[in-house]
């Protein structure tokens, strides 16, 4: 049947650039924290001059889902999938987005010594790439299972991101000089809490995407 | 082939489920033969009062043979037989000695190709008012000939030619006069066999607009191979495949999550 070959095509193109995008996304975030951990303002410069193709990427899945919507008219599953990855995409944006304030905030930093160093910041992003990761395969495999238990993940982020508040308030209440540096570094911690949000997000959406099941806003 | 989900309860149920309205008709157990053919399977369903109800389904699936036995249309093909009940407010259409005349202009039919007769748009549209005796009063079958119109969406466009020959009209404005025809002797149904499948996109419009309008008063069955359409007019969708009802479902249901892989694999493309 002409129109299921045209239709796979397309579908097929979908996820491999959202797991382009997701790549990216990927990578991103990791450069920012090595430039943060590692001091590297040139990995961050870098994180923030290739923000440009997953914007790029970011547009070019927005029309392929519109063409796909207006030419192939997808029903049931595939309109499911189509509608996600329209959903998916501005997520993995804005992720990236975030990996592009803690590069920011990273060259900042890197021009003062550094105020002390916290585990806390590496574990979250570490924890956020994992996510992420796991997310995106869930995603591109449309395995509901997967995308519920990585969504379980992001308590621990919030937990590790509450004690980085509690911790850096009190450090900048005791002593005042630390407050750029430390308002910085709760911005980080801010992003990366964030990061494991947007990651929940795309996980209800592949529950969606797979089962049609609403779980998001279900508490 | 791919067999449909075994946990997915029977379409009578899934019906059951979402239906809200009160049933207008209701099918039981129906089988359907031309000669020793077998066309229709066992099919069990209640059409919902004042909703659309769309049939969907490949050629030959039996939607059409199965639109036709909701108002005995197929009485006119030799050798055909039907078993099983179809119920109307409650009344077996099958029963021996029903009116047959009467059933049809309970429950009217439009179909694919429109075809008006070689008469004037106002005497197609009084055709049924006259031959059933509806009305003698001249003034009563003038206002019932400009409600059905009214009603059709195509009062503005004829009212200044109702004595212009009917097959002057555009194939779109002809389907609407058929639809006018139907509803002038007051059906209670409206079977539709594919109305818009001959019309251009704007004509086409316009009968989905008209359906969705006439469902307020009128219980509406349409077939179509439009799987768009069903889902712009619909509010509930039966698919039928090999002569089997394999699910009927709320339309919305249907066209983002349907219960069987069947009715999934046809709408998505993926049949066969």
């Amino acid at each position: 049947m002409e129109r299921h070959r045209h239709l796979d095509y397309d579908l097929d193109n979908m996820r491999n650039r959202v797991l382009l995008l997701g790549g990216k996304t990927e990578t991103a975030l990791a450069r920012a924290m090595f430039a943060l951990v590692e001091r590297d303002t040139a990995a961050a410069e870098e994180v923030l001059r290739d923000d440009d193709q997953i914007d790029q990427l970011e547009l070019e899945i927005d029309r392929l889902c519109i063409d796909v919507l207006a030419l192939r008219q997808p029903a049931a599953r595939d309109l499911r999938f189509v509608v996600s990855v329209a959903k998916v995409t501005p997520i993995l944006e804005r992720i990236a987005d975030h990996a592009c304030n803690i590069a920011r905030a990273a060259i900042d930093l890197n021009d003062e010594p550094q105020l002390k160093f916290f585990a806390e910041l590496p574990r979250m992003a570490a924890l956020a790439s994992a996510m992420l990761r796991a997310a995106l395969d869930a995603f591109t495999t449309g395995n509901a299972a997967e995308a519920r238990s990585v969504i379980d993940g992001d308590d621990e982020i919030d937990a590790l991101y509450e004690h980085m508040f509690q911790t850096l308030i009190a450090l900048m209440s005791s002593d005042p000089t630390t407050t750029g540096r430390g308002a910085r570094l709760l911005l980080i911690a801010k992003h990366l809490e964030r990061v494991g949000d947007y990651v929940t997000d795309i996980c209800e959406l592949t529950v969606y995407m797979a089962e049609a099941a609403f779980i998001k806003h279900s508490n | 082939m791919i067999a449909p989900r075994a946990a997915a309860p029977p379409p009578e149920q899934q019906q059951q489920q979402q239906a809200t309205a009160q049933a207008k008709v209701s099918v039981r157990e129906l089988n359907f033969f031309y000669g020793t053919a077998q066309a229709l399977f066992n099919i069990s369903l209640d059409i919902s009062e004042r909703l659309v109800m769309a049939f969907i389904g490949p050629s030959g699936c039996g939607k059409s043979t199965f639109l036709r036995t909701l108002n005995r249309m197929n009485d006119t093909i030799p050798g055909t037989r039907a078993t099983g009940e179809v119920l109307i407010d409650g009344e077996d259409i099958y029963a021996p000695g029903l009116n047959v005349v009467n059933l049809r202009r309970r429950v009217g039919m439009v179909f694919q190709k429109s075809n008006p007769f070689p008469k004037s748009i106002f005497d197609n549209v009084a055709y049924g008012l006259r031959i059933n005796r509806l009305t003698t009063n001249k003034t009563e079958l003038q206002d019932r000939v400009r409600q059905a119109l009214e009603d059709a969406a195509i009062w503005s466009e004829v009212k200044d030619r109702l004595k212009a020959s009917a097959l002057g009209l555009s194939g779109g404005q002809q389907q609407r006069l058929c639809i006018a025809r139907a509803l002038a002797v007051r059906p209670e149904v409206l079977l539709m066999d594919e109305p818009a499948s001959a019309l251009d996109p704007i004509a086409t419009q316009k009968i989905e607009e008209l359906i969705v309008e006439l469902k307020k008063q009128y219980t509406i069955v349409i077939v179509t191979h439009n799987m768009q359409q069903a889902a712009r007019v619909s509010d509930v969708t039966a698919f039928f495949w090999l002569g089997k009802l394999i699910e009927v479902n709320a339309t919305e249901k249907m066209f983002t999550n349907p219960n069987e892989k069947l009715t999934e694999d046809y709408i998505t493309g993926r049949f066969g």
